[in-house]
């Protein structure tokens, strides 16, 4: 008999990491007494920095966060991973290789590490990550770092969902005018540039400072006007060490303005109505598969025949959705 | 909809051959698994911390240098002391005959040498999960 999912949110409040990964392997099912559960673990949790990390694939995501997990540590934070890594869109299966990178923090009881498969939700994060996220908070961990999917140039969900975003870029990948697009790169709240030991990182950073003063709006202000915030970029190198340090500092220095000042509550805000959102649409999709996918069937013929269109036919379906 | 099963697949000790591991990996994968790899040379300590953070349904440890009858009652009592004796173990690689007994008894599920096919391990491990029933 397996044990309730109220007893392993009892044993997660004090402490018990097994619990902790129990939970979140069922906070991917969608029964009622799970969700209940994650509910009190929603509530006991919000002490945690949530730092989400995002990049082009091959930027040095998974490296960096090894160096930095290693250099929080030395402080005695205790710090959570949750490393994602995308499903097969044709067989839903995944090779989850984030790991192979974090070696060095596998023996050191106040690291957690979770590997996630995106399983078909787009946007670079996996749709329990933060339930994940809730789980490593209500046990104790005081960072957790979310390393996205790698993303291309449009998945921008992890911004909406952390308290501090780092963007991840590499030197070599693309010139200034990649660096003026839209998406990835306006959603950091500190952008870095890695594999900063190469000759060409300096003009990464460079461009990346023309694009930030490019904005209009170069600082954060509150409401009186005074500039809370400006965008730094931080050059790392994961092979010499160099700019970790400065990295966490500025990681620690956006906690505490957002703790104490107006723009926290606004983040906290934003980050529970994105996620009341994005869960209800998770419910809303379930529901609808379990309910309609044979219905679906019925109507896909006529449909490639053009006889029935796709609006017409998911209106229908949707106002039968059984609840 | 139900979930994918989680494989944690493991290289433990000194052997650098991870050709086999890779192709399983695959395999499973396009079997619609999830699976995780931990890289070449994992102490049995690293791969049970691993495990239970994962907490995957099932352990897969390939072992090509003869260090099985060493490695895998570490593995076994390991995963006893961190309360994570419900995960299934199975190993692959090259056990000689008269090793797979003792394997066995000491809690290996199943063991799935050199001339396992691919679908038979994926049949294998999916009955493995299927028999263990919900966790």
């Amino acid at each position: 008999m397996p044990i309730s999912s109220a007893d392993l949110v009892a044993r997660l409040k004090k402490g018990d990491l097994r619990a902790a990964s129990r939970l979140m392997s069922r906070a991917e099912s969608n029964d009622d007494e799970t969700l209940s559960s994650l509910g009190a673990i929603y509530r006991a949790a919000g002490r945690a920095h949530i730092v989400g990390l995002t990049g082009v694939p091959g930027s040095g995501k998974s490296t960096l966060v090894s160096k930095l997990v290693e250099t929080i540590r030395k402080d005695g934070r205790r710090v959570g991973v949750i490393a994602i890594d995308p499903s097969s869109p044709f067989s839903g299966g995944a090779i989850l290789g984030d790991r192979i990178r974090m070696t060095n923090l596998v023996m050191d009881e106040g690291v957690f590490i979770r590997s996630m498969a995106t399983r078909g939700s787009t946007g670079g994060l996996a749709r329990s990550a933060l339930t994940a996220v809730d789980i490593l908070d209500t046990v104790g961990f005081d960072v957790i770092i979310i390393e996205t999917v790698g993303v291309g140039q449009d998945e921008v969900e992890i911004a909406k969902a952390s308290h501090s975003t780092l963007v991840v870029s590499a030197p070599g990948l693309g010139d200034d005018v990649q660096a003026i697009k839209a998406g990835i790169l306006e959603i950091a709240d500190i952008h870095v540039v890695s594999k900063c030991d190469r000759s060409d990182s300096n003009r990464t950073i460079t461009d990346l400072k023309i694009m930030l003063a490019m904005g209009v709006n170069i600082a954060i202000k509150d409401r009186g006007g005074k500039p809370l915030w400006q965008v730094p970029v931080v050059g790392t190198s994961s092979e010499t060490g160099e700019g970790i340090d400065t990295l966490i500092a500025t990681l620690d220095r956006h906690r505490d303005v957002h703790r104490t000042t107006e723009l926290g509550e606004e983040r906290l805000r934003n980050i529970a109505e994105y996620r009341t959102f994005k869960t209800a649409e998770d419910l809303l999709r379930s529901q609808f598969y379990k309910s309609t996918n044979k219905r679906i069937q019925d109507v896909v013929e006529q449909i490639a025949r053009r006889e029935l269109d796709p609006f017409t036919a998911s209106n229908d379906l949707l106002k039968k959705i059984a609840f | 909809m139900s979930l994918p099963i989680r494989v944690l697949l493991a290289k433990v000790g000194l052997d650098g051959h991870d050709r086999g591991v890779k192709v399983v990996a695959r395999t499973l994968r396009d079997a619609g698994m999830d699976v995780i790899y931990t890289g070449l040379h994992r102490t049995p300590e690293e791969v049970v911390n691993a495990a239970v953070q994962e907490d995957v349904d099932i352990l897969g440890v390939s072992l090509l240098s003869g260090a099985h009858m060493t490695i895998c009652p570490k593995i076994m009592r390991l995963l006893k002391d961190k309360d994570a004796e419900d995960t299934i173990v199975v190993v692959g690689g090259v056990v000689p005959d008269e090793d797979v007994i003792p394997l066995r008894d000491m809690g290996v599920k199943e063991l799935l040498l050199q001339d396992t096919t691919p679908k038979e391990i994926v049949a294998r491990l999916e009955k493995l999960v299927q028999e263990r029933g919900p966790r």
